[in-house]
């Protein structure tokens, strides 16, 4: 069961009230998230009881819960009526709140077909930096009347607005699933993804970890098996909790603690980059490589501009260095106006994406 | 905005510093093409139209009005139908109609790198050969130009299945209003820091100007197949489209016609439309055969079940292109049955089809309009196609109150005023009925941001809070608006 509560007067108080205290705010929603991006310094603000179901019905494909709502109990939810959230977001915690998915923006192991959390943002609710409640969007798939704040809040890390409500597109569950193993090489591992992208396989996700590449296809079943026949490879027992491990980090590989854990985005074309190969996992056909490493800071950034992609500091703080890619100065102007308009009393996170805003 | 005669002065002398002569329009009769986009209703004259060919261009004009404090309207084609494109009397049209190559084509990515004038479907044919294709597909493809998409946001009869622009773009490069080249997304999954090509996306060219676009590509599906069925009442065509998505399957287009749209289509056309049915569905399923063909029966036994009359199945590629030409062409069709239409673009969640529809039906009685629907009822988009004479005192005013009241009606059951056609200077006033002053707020903060002076496309999509105000006081007072043709600002 999920809980009807709804704090909003009690959330927009505490915002009133940063408002005129000039207190920023730290926005908590399971608190899992934590450990990703900056800290930030504000007054914690609670928003894991702000909890419900406002509309859901299968045949819109669309589901509206109150931001505390749990990511887990909304899908088992979905999950009982056949649907899913088609960009699998990481569940670290049971605790994880929807509110926090949107927030931070991340998205599991299906992201390349799937599309991003965003893609999937069809509107939200929010207190805004002038303490007002405000509705951006709405629970229809096509909606161009007014900037596209929701999705512009998408992955904000909190830092634009509190975050009340948000409405999903949701997406039928695949008839069938099979996960293909292969035993390769790096190299040879690239070149058949890379082939497989431009192919009308029903790719819905890939790993490559310690010499093996894993493929998931989704669909009719038909298609499936004669994806199957085509690729080869053998079937993986138990592909659920495999790729469950992987999109909430549960997996072996990231146990590791005693260095920080990179997170690389790369256009899917990119080649295997040998220095960071050694102790590494990759996913979403190439285009996001986790990397356990020492290498300096500005050596690992310039590896990744090379590659003309980005590098994040995913977990493990270095003294100094922003977790973030640095921002093109004429974007980093941007994004700081924008923040300074949406949340003109700097109250929201504060430094919680990049220093100092 | 007031301008004075001096600044245009300065204005033409530093504009052919920057271009060539031929790139500069100031005759009113080379103006007058410009005066209005799609949305015919409104027009004006700009003081001048530029044609720039290069990115550099680009950022001296807008640097240029930027110190003179002079309006730009980008335009593309200038098939929109909201009003997005209309010229500000006191400001340029900056047209990049000129900005026709396809840059790069790469088949290992799957995307291209196009500038702002090519033209929606001179991608997707460009890309034919290599078995790949540009997803959205507004009616207009053949016209419209990809900057003009991205600006608002187009969707087509394929993004039920392959989502809409925003969900088809990779990248954009930007001149804002500074002068300066900002390149937005990437050809990566995601983007450190704020996500602003959604946010540029739809923005009406309130933002900046689109100089450059990185389209996705999408492999084309092996197999594709139409069905077309007939209602005898269009509420069953209603459910039988929920019911089709509620099992779980995801046609690549749904679209519903009623009956005077579909026989206006099928005397202009001659698709094959049954001209006696209330109600027509086309249903396009693709995938791999094996896919199709199980889908095929799936939703025909669906349809059956909510009583279609005969259901169609295209043979041919020919009779495919054929079923969706007639649905593509139903504006123009409408616009051979009536002096004058006004097309209008509300969403709705598609569990209130019925209602809405019989709500328009009502309304339709009550302003002696004949109404024409055309939707793409898959993803709730309706546009209903309201007929009138301009010729006639008081029709076009009638017909805009009409339109008006569809919006509310489609906000009311918890619907948008615009899926795709955005809000231009045709819909500020039913703005006000979606959004209120805690929502404008934030639109106006966000303009702020990027162009302080409101020199990029003034007026346009955001109404003013006093507009609003206004507005909501003249409801308050008396029901009905007075004079709804007046602008109100
Ligand atoms: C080791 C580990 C790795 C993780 N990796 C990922 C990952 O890669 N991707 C991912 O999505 N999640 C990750 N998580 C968290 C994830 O598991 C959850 O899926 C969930 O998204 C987190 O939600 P939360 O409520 O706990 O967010 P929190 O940690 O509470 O919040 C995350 C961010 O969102 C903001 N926020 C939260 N709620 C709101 C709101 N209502 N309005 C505005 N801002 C809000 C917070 O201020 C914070 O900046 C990870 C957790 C752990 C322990
Ligand atoms: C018969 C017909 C059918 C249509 N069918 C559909 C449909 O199915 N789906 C749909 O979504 N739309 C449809 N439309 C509407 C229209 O075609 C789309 O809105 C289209 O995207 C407009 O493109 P355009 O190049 O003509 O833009 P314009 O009309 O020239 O401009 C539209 C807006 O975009 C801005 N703009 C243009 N180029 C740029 C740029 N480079 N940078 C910044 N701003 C820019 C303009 O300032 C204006 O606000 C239809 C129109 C017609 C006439």
């Amino acid at each position: 069961m999920i809980a009807d509560n709804d704090i909003t007067s009690t959330l927009q108080e505490k915002v009133v009230a940063a408002i005129a205290d000039q207190q920023p705010l730290n926005i908590m929603g399971g608190g899992s998230k934590a450990f990703y991006g900056n800290t930030t310094t504000g007054i914690p603000v609670q928003v894991a009881p702000h909890t419900g179901i406002i509309a859901y019905e299968p045949s819109e494909l669309c589901i509206t819960a109150r931001a505390g709502t749990r990511l887990q109990d909304i899908e088992a939810l979905l999950a009982a009526n056949g649907q899913m959230l088609a960009f699998e977001p990481p569940c670290f915690s049971p605790d994880s709140t929807i509110g926090g998915v949107v927030a931070s923006g991340l998205a599991g192991p299906a992201r390349p077909w799937s599309g991003s959390v965003r893609d999937h943002v069809l509107g939200v609710k929010l207190i805004t930096g002038y303490g007002k409640v405000a509705s951006f969007g709405g629970q229809v798939m096509k909606n161009v009347a007014g900037y596209d704040i929701s999705r512009l809040i998408t992955g904000s890390m909190g830092t634009l607005g509190l975050i009340l409500e948000v409405s999903l597109k949701v997406m039928p569950r695949p008839a069938t699933e099979l996960t293909l193993t292969l035993d390769l090489p790096s190299q040879e591992a690239f070149e058949l993804v890379t082939t497989m992208r431009n192919s009308t396989l029903p790719l819905s996700a890939t790993c490559y970890f310690d010499g093996c590449l894993y493929l998931r296809l989704s669909g009719v079943a038909s298609h499936v098996v004669a994806s199957h026949r085509k690729i080869g490879g053998e079937p993986l027992n138990n592909p659920d909790q495999f790729w469950e491990a992987l999109r909430n980090q549960t997996h072996e590989f990231f146990q590791q603690y005693d260095r920080p854990l990179w997170r690389l985005s790369f256009p899917s074309s990119a080649n295997v980059i040998s220095r960071l190969e050694g102790n590494s996992l990759i996913e979403w056909g190439g285009s996001q490589r986790w990397v356990y490493t020492n290498i300096p800071v500005n050596l690992i950034r310039n590896i990744a501009h090379k590659g003309e992609g980005h590098a994040t500091v995913y977990r493990g703080s270095l003294p100094g260095v922003n977790p973030f890619h640095p921002l093109q100065p004429n974007m980093l102007s941007v994004q700081q106006r924008l923040k300074q308009a949406m949340d003109p009393h700097s109250i929201f996170n504060i430094g919680r994406m990049y220093k100092d805003w | 905005m007031k301008t004075s005669a001096a600044p245009h002065n300065l204005l033409f002398q530093q504009l052919a510093d920057i271009l060539p002569q031929d790139a500069i329009l100031t005759a009113k009769e080379d103006l007058h093409p410009y005066e209005c986009d799609g949305l015919t209703a409104y027009r004006h004259l700009p003081l001048a139209v530029v044609l720039p060919t290069t990115t550099e261009q680009v950022q001296l004009i807008v640097k240029t009005c930027s110190r003179l404090k002079i309006p730009v309207v980008a335009r593309g084609a200038g098939t929109g139908l909201s009003g997005g494109a209309l010229p500000h009397e006191g400001g340029i049209v900056l047209s990049l109609a000129r900005f026709k190559q396809i840059m790069e084509i790469d088949t290992v990515n799957l995307h291209a790198r196009v500038q702002p004038g090519v033209r929606n479907l001179a991608i997707s044919q460009a890309v034919d050969h290599l078995g790949l294709f540009y997803a959205p597909d507004p009616s207009s493809q053949i016209a419209c130009s990809i900057g003009g998409n991205v600006a608002e946001n187009s969707g087509g009869v394929h993004c039920l299945k392959y989502g809409l622009t925003v969900h088809n773009i990779l990248e954009i490069k930007v001149v804002t209003i500074d002068g300066e080249l900002l390149i937005i997304g990437n050809d990566r999954l995601d983007t450190p820091g704020y996500d602003l090509l959604a946010l540029m996306t739809g923005s009406e060219g309130m933002l900046g100007i689109v100089v450059e676009v990185l389209v996705k590509l999408t492999v084309k599906p092996e197999t594709v197949q139409v069905l077309m069925a007939d209602f005898a009442m269009v509420n069953d065509a209603g459910d039988a489209v929920a019911a089709i998505i509620s099992k779980g399957i995801i046609p690549a287009g749904l679209e519903m016609m009623d009956n005077p749209a579909l026989r206006a289509a099928e005397d202009f056309i001659h698709a094959g439309y049954p001209i006696d049915a209330n109600a027509i569905l086309l249903c396009e399923l693709d995938g791999t055969e094996d896919e199709v063909s199980e889908q095929v029966a799936r939703v025909s036994a669906i349809l059956k079940e909510y009583r279609a009359g005969t259901i169609h199945i295209a043979k041919t590629a020919a009779e495919r292109a054929r079923l969706w030409a007639g649905r593509k062409a139903a504006f123009p069709a409408v616009g051979r049955i009536s002096p004058d239409y006004y097309c209008m673009d509300g969403t709705i969640p598609r569990k209130h089809l019925a209602h809405v529809l019989q709500k328009i039906n009502d309304f339709s009685q009550t302003y002696a309009l004949g109404v024409a629907n055309v939707f793409h009822a898959g993803d709730g988009n309706l546009h209903p196609l309201i007929l009138y004479d301009a010729n006639r005192p008081g029709e076009l005013e009638k017909a805009e109150r009409f339109g008006a009241d569809i919006l509310a009606l489609c906000v009311k059951v918890g619907g948008s005023i615009t899926g795709e056609h955005g809000v231009g200077h045709e819909k500020l006033d039913s703005m006000c009925v979606q959004f209120g002053e805690a929502e404008l707020e934030v639109f106006h903060a966000v303009k702020r941001a990027f162009d302080p002076d409101e020199l990029l496309n003034p007026g346009k999509a955001v109404p003013t809070l006093h507009r609003c105000a206004e507005l909501g006081a003249m409801h308050v007072h008396h029901g009905q608006l007075s004079h709804p043709e007046l602008p109100r600002f």
